[in-house]
């Protein structure tokens, strides 16, 4: 691999971006034609991709990229292998066409740049999941794609359902990306290797780790949650609200597959244990039945195929489970076709929809006459999706009954669930690829257009896809499958599928399934009425415990808020200088730790008694005082002395800062009293006074106490001499103080003068909240007084 | 607050501390001083103005708003550290020039617009603070 193909890739992954930039003003110029050129982006990145098949199917991994941050052993880096090479080709490729149908179904649309422009980004966050080799740079891409999930979902924002939509699948899939990542630093943590190609290799290490089963639970959180698996699958038929080429390329055809590229990617690391064959198969079962079962239930087109892709990634996630080599043939088969397919399907409901004003199946009928291609397609796709040849799911679903026929108990359980799911996916695929397209046309349907060629390219280009490879399968096998199927199982595996069928068992299931699916398809109706009864019956969702979760949530968070924030200035002050005094004073008193009493200095002189002196009487006074104003000044009195004390011990630049501090804290202090409106004197009960005079006590008792404890101890002055040493040499400055502050420890001062600043705009903003409720208050006085004028100003120049 | 004495007083006196501000920020590196104390000093210059004569002659004066003036000098700040990234060195390291003024060469440093912008900050902070609690007193 030399640098410049590294360095290509690097850019390819790197164009999505910048074409999504571009994407407005290009809209903006051609208006939806901007597609054709737009698409030009993601058809570079295919053809880029394509050049690696050779190189991948020889049996090679490639990586590059660059060290990124090495003192963490973080870098930028790519691996194609035959999964990630597939992934990128599907994402590509499919995102192509994805972007040319959406400049036909969002043509004319005020928003369509802004759509293609989140599109290309998600293209570009999903290439970066499947590229990347190094585990943050994974977990980086994988949030992106949540995030442009959400905007994409989102992207119909004035529809409460879409904005509802949006925040759950951000929710879902966000919490499982946190998973992820807390599971991928485990791995990086057991194994030392940050980076997945060296990862793969070293499995048998993560399988003996005690923390093996907490890794592999976390990695779960983020692949179930992403792939939809029961029953976190509620925010993917939620998220049909989306346009529908937003469903057709993230919601079948990709971004819910990262969750199986996980698994896949994770399986020569995970697989082979107990825990992954039981758990995943499990879940993956349980979501393929429930998922078809909750598909025949619906009649919208849309949301008929999002519980059949639910179903899909079920029986993918049980494939990548069961571990053996049929099996991950089998979900790797299954996953190319189902990307084909759906993508396919989920473009003629779009164009459905876009053309006849509905997508209801039981209002919809006759269409094929006016959209001849798109029910070929549809069709096409159909039998794909049936597993029926000539259609490249047939391959996959032979491959699936050979991995599962098994006669003991634990496979029959899986097989039959197989045969139902595949069953009633054969049912769905064929509902929406003949029942809008077959039969009378409904009355009311009105006038019915043509698609234009933006429109019917996508899903034709896929359904003929779904039957050329098959009929090449042997291309395809030695091309894309079998480095895929090796990747995942981590050793040369050759893939053997063609449209032959095998006389044997899995042709026979083959059959069953078939017939059962006819059988069903014939009786849609009643099944439908009797699915809706069963819901009906139990009433309770996860998508309504997910509402019912964030309410609690919601309502948790208010209570603990008001439960730590009070809002009582003197309750947070108390609390403050509690703690501060208990740290101070619990640890020397547990350990022991008090100091023994200094000897009293010799040879002071005179003043520096006297500025003591001052200091004294200026704490005195403030206990004494007998109103507000005095005790401030006296307190500033004390300051001044305090500031001599630095002055005389050889610390200018302290005392200097000390003075103007004092200095201005009087000034201020004074101010806000008469802001605030305070009485004069202060007239509290005794109580009151008393609770605060030990709390006072303690702080000022505990810092004397630990800053005498601290000097009794040796000196450590490798600091200060670093400091003398260095200071004129290195810094070019004389005073070491501020060669500190601006030089040696820049970034620190840079962090301090920010907080200062947003510290000037909080009170700021305090102060413009009071002014603007008492200026409520007061208006009547403005209009009276003379004053009104300097209050004004304030405010509006605020604003500005 | 507003005697004669003072309010005649005032304004040389604040024009006086700013100019010993300015002292104070520039000498910094070498002496005692630097960015945060001449800050401070400025911003007592303009509170003290603002007590003495009201509020809208000192921001008349200061022709932008306090917080503007804060943030430049944090924009100011982190424009140093960002100039050293340039130059192919770690964020914050000082780089230094020495051009020549009429046959005088005068020290020039990244660090030294770091210490303004911790100059501007400062001042603009605490002026804008000072300033905002004096308003509801002069009304």
């Amino acid at each position: 691999m030399n640098g410049n193909a590294a360095m290509l890739t690097l850019l390819a992954m790197g164009l999505p971006f910048v074409a999504a930039a571009f994407a407005p003003f290009v809209t903006r110029w051609l208006g939806h034609r901007g597609a054709w050129v737009l698409a030009l982006a993601p058809a570079a990145i295919f053809l880029h991709f394509l050049g690696y098949v050779r190189v991948v199917a020889a049996g090679r991994t490639v990586t590059g990229g660059y060290p990124w941050i090495p003192s963490f052993d973080v870098s930028f880096s790519f691996m194609i292998d035959g999964l990630s090479l597939t992934f990128a080709l599907m994402i590509s490729g499919i995102g192509t066409l994805i972007v040319l149908y959406s400049g036909g179904y969002l043509k004319g649309h005020p928003q369509l740049g802004r759509f293609q422009s989140f599109i290309l980004m998600f293209m570009g966050s999903m290439l970066g999941v499947v590229l990347s080799d190094s585990f943050l740079m994974l977990f980086v891409f994988w949030e992106l794609t949540s995030i442009t999930s959400f905007l994409l979902i989102g992207f119909d924002h004035e529809r409460e359902a879409s904005r509802r939509a949006a925040v759950q699948a951000m929710v879902v899939t966000g919490a499982g990306g946190l998973g992820l990542l807390a599971g991928l630093l485990l791995l990086w943590n057991i194994t030392g290797a940050s980076e997945m190609s060296q990862l793969v290799h070293l499995g048998g290490e993560v399988r003996q780790s005690p923390l093996f089963l907490v890794a592999l639970v976390l990695v779960l959180c983020g692949a179930f949650t992403k792939s939809a698996q029961f029953p976190l699958h509620f925010w993917l038929p939620n998220a049909m609200e989306a346009p529908t080429p937003v469903s057709a390329y993230l919601h079948s055809a990709t971004m819910v597959k990262a969750g199986v590229f996980l698994l896949m990617r994770l399986n020569p690391v995970f697989g082979g244990t107990a825990a992954w064959e039981t758990i995943l198969p499990i879940f993956g079962g349980m979501t393929l039945v429930f998922g078809a079962l909750l598909a025949i239930r619906q009649t919208d087109l849309k949301l008929m195929l999002a519980y059949t892709t639910m179903s899909s990634l079920g029986l993918m996630v049980m494939m990548t489970g069961f571990g053996t080599e049929h099996a991950i043939a089998a979900a790797v088969l299954y996953l190319v076709a189902h990307a084909m397919f759906k993508g396919a399907l989920f473009m003629v409901s779009g164009i459905v929809d876009h053309e006849a004003g509905t997508r209801d199946v039981r209002r919809l009928g006759g269409l094929a006459r006016t959209l001849p291609v798109t029910f070929v397609a549809a069709l096409a796709a159909a039998f794909s999706m049936g597993g029926l040849p000539p259609g490249f799911g047939f391959l996959a679903k032979e491959e699936i009954y050979a991995a599962l026929f098994h006669l003991d108990a634990w496979s029959l359980v899986f097989l039959v669930s197989a045969i139902v799911g595949n069953g009633l996916m054969m049912v769905i695929g064929f509902a929406v690829a003949l029942k809008p397209f077959l039969g009378q046309r409904p009355a009311e349907l009105g006038e019915v257009h043509g698609a234009p060629i933006l429109l019917w390219l996508g899903p034709a280009v896929l359904a003929a896809l779904g039957i050329l490879t098959a009929v090449f399968a042997a291309t395809m096998n030695a091309g894309i499958s079998t480095p895929m199927v090796s990747a995942v199982a981590g050793h040369v595996d050759k893939v053997e599928a063609t449209l032959l069928p095998h006389i044997g068992m899995p042709l026979a299931l083959s059959v069953v399934t078939v017939v059962f699916g006819i059988l069903v398809y014939v009786g849609l109706d009643p099944c439908r009425e009797a699915m809706r009864r069963l819901l009906q019956a139990i009433g309770w969702g996860p998508d309504r415990g997910f509402d019912q979760f964030m309410r609690g949530l919601v309502r948790f968070s208010h209570r603990l808020t008001r439960f730590a924030q009070p809002g009582s200035l003197e309750v947070y002050m108390t609390v403050t200088f509690v703690f501060v005094a208990a740290s101070l004073l619990v640890p020397m008193a547990v350990f022991g730790e008090w100091p023994s009493m200094p000897a009293w200095p010799e040879g002071e002189t005179f003043y520096e008694l006297a500025v003591m002196l001052i200091a004294l009487i200026g704490l005195v006074a403030v206990i004494v005082a007998r109103d507000r104003l005095t005790a401030i000044v006296s307190l500033g009195m004390q300051g001044f002395a305090v500031a001599l004390l630095f002055m005389l011990f050889g610390a200018p630049d302290l005392s200097f800062t000390q003075f103007m501090v004092e200095a201005l804290s009087v000034v201020i202090l004074a101010l806000v009293m008469t802001r605030l409106k305070l009485a004069s004197a202060d007239h509290r009960p005794t109580g009151e006074k008393l609770i605060d005079f030990s709390v006072a006590l303690a702080g000022g008792v505990g810092f004397m106490l630990y800053l005498m404890r601290v000097t009794e101890g040796p000196f450590d002055n490798r600091l200060s001499d670093f400091f003398s040493a260095y200071s004129k040499p290195i810094a070019h400055g004389h005073n070491i103080v501020n060669v500190i502050i601006v030089d040696f420890r820049g970034t620190d001062t840079l962090g301090e003068i920010s907080v200062v600043m947003v510290t000037g705009l909080a009170i700021l903003a305090l102060i413009r909240i009071r002014a603007g409720r008492s200026s409520a208050y007061a208006s009547s006085d403005n209009l009276a007084g003379d004053g009104g004028t300097a209050n004004e100003d304030g405010p509006a120049e605020g604003r500005g | 607050m507003r005697t004669l004495i003072f309010r005649t007083v005032a304004p040389y006196l604040t024009s006086l501390m700013v100019l010993f501000s300015l002292f104070v920020l520039l000498r910094g590196h070498n002496a005692p001083g630097g960015g945060f104390i001449g800050g401070l000093i400025a911003a007592s210059a303009f509170a003290i103005y603002g007590i003495a004569c009201g509020v809208s002659p000192v921001r008349r004066a200061l022709r932008f708003h306090p917080m503007s003036i804060a943030g430049v000098g944090l924009l100011m700040a982190a424009i140093a550290g960002i100039v050293s990234l340039f130059d192919g060195v770690p964020f914050m390291t000082g780089l230094w020039i020495y051009p020549k003024f009429f046959g005088v060469e005068v020290p020039l440093a990244t660090v030294m617009l770091f210490d303004t912008g911790v100059y501007l900050v400062v001042t603009g902070t605490i002026t804008s603070i000072a300033l905002a609690l004096e308003e509801r007193e002069s009304s």
